[in-house]
């Protein structure tokens, strides 16, 4: 009963640190048909950024929630400028090609950021603990619980609630939706399809970004995490199907279950596990849980 | 009138809810030339896809020259004998008119099993002869070497037909030949189509929205309404055909004028 | 292959095995890894042409590289031949049993299922104490049908034994480019409706090219492992194929000898600059890729494939 809870909760919190990586990937696959190895990257740099900022303000005792808001508005400018950089500066200049063509552009511009990282932050690792330790534990039963991964959860859970409220019900939501569903139609109707396809980029970094600053507390912000991250986030996205909010919820949810699961009990699988869930959902449902395919006329 | 070429007994298809075909049941005579006309949505193109196992019906049967070649996969059909032509042009862009007929024609002479795809040589003398042969037959020759995603659209539909004729097929099914060709143009093209496929003395299946056009080449037509076969005779029966006029084709007058949509 | 490639093949085939007794010890070695991965850029050409883009073809160059290991290891087999074969067709074995699943995919969902595929063998690896876990596995020493040099002879050996294999297998690709079930790959690309209503499997056709790659990806595995030494799970990992993958984009699918030039420039400059400047090689690589994509589209795509679509072949 208390392993079961244990792999709810670890399951949990895993899910819903992958919702957030894997939401701004499958709004920016959904919106531009782009699948963003770059990701990783935003991710990266979210961590990186989080990671110095938190110590430097920590070190001078300053108020601690004042901490939590800084990790977050600093990621989110990190993101900003890191995507539009993207955007304006590179994919703009691919739209249109093939998807594969478009991949491997994210990927030549991941390659380059990776080395960025190491510019700017050097090879070292860094470390951004205090968040976690000032957040506390809770004791639940015999379970100990830290605060910090709750409200992870409810972060994650907010973030699906604001995706959904603001693709059903905003003005910009309705705008994507309908790009989403027929790019050239929505063009024909007057939607500046260039303007959609910048905010959804810049959105869906900055959403890179915010996973990797809430995240950076709970892993060691080192190199290679966004390597790590992007394949992760892939493996999600595809078993919900690319582009799909929904999917992307519940493939966070199987992915993160599954993990716990083994985890606690087959550690021996626990990586070989999402891999094999991914293979095993693109059997039977090649596009993914929420994506139908859709059969060719002639 | 000897046994037929092509036999459809009771065919149907059911999408959910939805007939796109019911109860068809048909028999072509070789060598035949049949037109089929019906509104957009009818069951022509859906009758066409189930003859050629694009799609697989929900019921009934097709034979082909007396076999059963229901619900087969469609290129162990168009091995047996029944080839197509699509609506939209189905050609290779990256290739030239040339190379496209070659694959087409090289395709055809294939042997089937890997071994023999991997021994054959893309341009043995048989399929480069056929090719040249079906280039001239449709006379598109003068494209030969130009890009297949560059030619006038006319001339893609020239070269769709012929890839389909490659190989030799006994029964050739056109699915609207002349769509996205101007009014002008159709009968030209329609006269190139007919006089190829005649001296090939092949039966040919055409849906066409224009009713000079089936006049013009039909023998027999075939009235598609609501999935089904309505009226089935000769071209000036079947048109005179009251069901037909209401349901499909409209007075006389407006015909010319309305086929233009049908695009 | 019309003359002059065919005189062209054959001299830098010549300059190469020439090459082979004259450059110092570290050159050839370069040569040997640079040329067994070139293995598995042919073989992702061969896909490339079809359309097809595998983000996962490190999953065959690491079975390959296992194979190796492990026979050598456990099955007590030294033969540097056998070992190689047996590698590749492992791999082609894999690959044919995946293929019925994998050839039913395109463009971004085929990379995505071959990056997952090849991502459980590192799960697998990784995590599998028996083979090595993180660590992976020293290959034994080879020998060449019973030769057994060591030292700088060792070294020269596997070079002249990869030369031989990616010869033998740059003219058995190239028959393949030129064969009717090679020749469509492009068809395919464009339009697989038609091909099918031409009466051609393109499922299969796809398979054949899966096992072919699989089998040249295999080969280079197991070849790099021979001349490495050791294999470890990263020759699984998604970075690995990504790598693949650049060369391939950078040497184009026009011919198959720019697989091994592609190959040979690629490791020339990750070597040069790991010594000058270790900070920037990602950024150089991901420069070139960038480059490449924007400015010289042609490697991408069609305008080189379109020199050697069949042209080959006597003119009628």
């Amino acid at each position: 009963m208390l392993n079961a809870f244990a792999v709810l909760i670890d399951g949990l919190v895993y899910a819903a640190y992958l919702f957030i990586v894997a939401i701004g990937l499958t709004l920016i696959f959904g919106v531009m048909k782009i699948l963003n190895v770059a990701h990783g990257s935003f991710f990266t740099f979210g961590a990186y950024g989080a990671a110095s900022a938190v110590g430097i303000y920590f070190n001078r005792g300053l108020p601690e929630a004042g901490g939590y808001l800084l990790m977050v508005v600093l990621a989110m400018a990190l993101g900003l400028v890191l995507g539009l950089i993207l955007e304006r500066g590179i994919m703009r200049w691919v739209y249109g090609r093939d998807e594969v063509v478009m991949a491997l552009v994210t990927y030549a511009a991941f390659l380059i950021l990776e080395d960025v990282v190491i510019l700017i932050w050097g090879p070292g690792s860094y470390a951004a603990y205090q968040p976690l330790l000032s957040a506390g534990n809770i004791e639940i039963g015999e379970l100990i619980l830290s605060n910090y991964d709750l409200g992870l959860i409810a972060v994650a859970a907010m973030l699906a609630a604001a995706c959904y409220w603001g693709l059903k019900f905003t003005r910009y939501g309705r705008l994507l939706t309908a790009v989403i569903f027929d790019r050239e139609t929505a063009a024909a109707f007057g939607i500046n399809v260039r303007v959609v396809y910048t905010v959804t980029f810049v959105i869906g970094a900055m959403l890179g970004a915010l996973g990797g600053a809430i995240m950076a507390p709970k892993i060691a912000v080192t190199l290679g995490i966004g390597v790590e991250v992007i394949v992760l986030a892939f493996a999600v996205v595809a078993i919900g199907g690319m582009g799909s909010i929904e999917g992307a919820f519940a493939g966070a949810l199987i992915v993160g279950i599954c993990r716990a699961a083994t985890v606690h009990l087959f550690p021996q699988v626990e990586l070989f596990v999402i891999y094999a869930v991914m293979a095993l959902v693109l059997m039977i449902r090649p596009y993914g849980l929420f994506v139908r395919a859709q059969p060719r006329k002639i | 009138m000897s046994s037929p070429i092509l036999s459809v007994q009771d065919l149907g298809k059911r999408f959910g809810s939805l007939f796109a075909a019911r109860d068809i049941t048909v028999s072509i005579p070789a060598q035949q030339t049949v037109g089929v006309i019906g509104a957009n949505g009818a069951g022509k193109t859906t009758f066409i896809n189930m003859i050629t196992g694009h799609l697989r019906p929900t019921k009934g049967t097709i034979h082909f020259e007396g076999r059963d070649i229901t619900a087969l996969p469609s290129r162990q059909i168009k091995a047996m004998g029944i080839s197509r032509s699509f609506q939209v042009a189905q050609i290779f862009p990256s290739l030239t008119v040339f190379e496209n007929m070659c694959a087409a024609a090289a395709i055809g002479r294939a042997p089937k099993t890997l071994i023999g795809h991997v021994r054959t040589p893309l341009r043995s003398q048989e399929s480069v002869a056929e090719a040249k042969t079906l280039l001239e037959l449709f006379q598109i020759a003068p494209y030969r070497d130009s890009l297949a995603a560059t030619l006038p659209q006319g001339i893609r539909k020239l070269l769709d037909i012929g890839m389909a004729l490659a190989g030799a097929p006994r029964l050739l099914l056109l699915d609207e030949p002349t769509s996205g060709i101007s009014i002008e143009e159709k009968f030209d093209l329609m006269q190139i189509v007919m006089s190829a496929l005649l001296s090939r003395k092949i039966t040919v299946l055409f849906v066409e929205h224009d009713m000079d056009i089936i006049e013009g080449f039909a023998e027999r037509v075939l009235a598609f309404y609501d999935g089904t076969v309505i009226a089935d005779g000769m071209p000036a029966a079947t048109l005179a055909d009251p069901r037909v006029q209401t349901l499909i084709s409209g007075p006389k007058l407006r015909s010319a004028v309305g086929t233009g949509a049908h695009v | 292959m019309v003359r002059g490639d065919r005189i062209a093949a054959g001299s830098a085939f010549l300059a190469a095995a020439v090459a082979g007794f004259m450059l110092p010890d570290w050159i050839i070695s370069l040569a040997t890894i640079a040329f067994a991965n070139g293995l598995v850029v042919l073989g992702l050409i061969v896909m490339w042409r079809a359309g097809l883009v595998s983000f996962g073809q490190a999953l065959y160059y690491c079975m390959g590289g296992y194979a190796v290991a492990l026979i050598g290891r456990w099955g007590g087999v030294t033969d540097a031949f056998l070992l190689v074969l047996v590698g590749g067709l492992s791999a082609a074995g894999i690959s044919f049993v995946i293929g019925f699943l994998l050839a039913r995919y395109r463009e971004i969902f085929f990379a995505m299922l071959s990056l997952a595929l090849s991502m459980i063998l590192y799960g697998l690896l990784v995590k599998t104490e028996s083979l090595g876990s993180t660590d992976g596995l020293n290959v034994i020493v080879p020998t060449f049908l019973g030769y057994a040099p060591h030292q700088e002879k060792l070294i020269v050996a596997l070079y002249f034994l990869v030369l031989v294999v990616c010869a033998t297998a740059a003219l058995l690709v190239g028959a393949y480019f030129r064969s009717l079930a090679g020749a469509l790959a492009i068809p395919v690309r464009d339009n697989e409706l038609r091909v099918e209503f031409l009466g051609m499997s393109v499922s299969r056709l796809i398979h054949t090219k899966l096992v072919i790659s699989a089998l040249l990806a295999g080969t280079g595995g197991a070849l790099a492992a021979l001349a490495v030494g050791h294999v470890d799970p990263n020759m699984s990992y998604w970075t690995t194929s990504g790598e693949f993958v650049f060369i391939t984009i950078l040497a184009g699918a026009g011919s198959v000898g720019a697989a091994f030039v592609g190959s040979l420039a690629f490791e020339s400059v990750r070597s040069f600059a790991f010594a000058m400047l270790p900070q920037l090689w990602e950024i150089l690589l991901g420069s070139v890729l960038l480059l490449t994509i924007l400015f010289l589209p042609q490697g991408l795509g069609s305008l080189i494939e379109r020199l050697h679509w069949g042209r080959e072949a006597k003119a009628p």
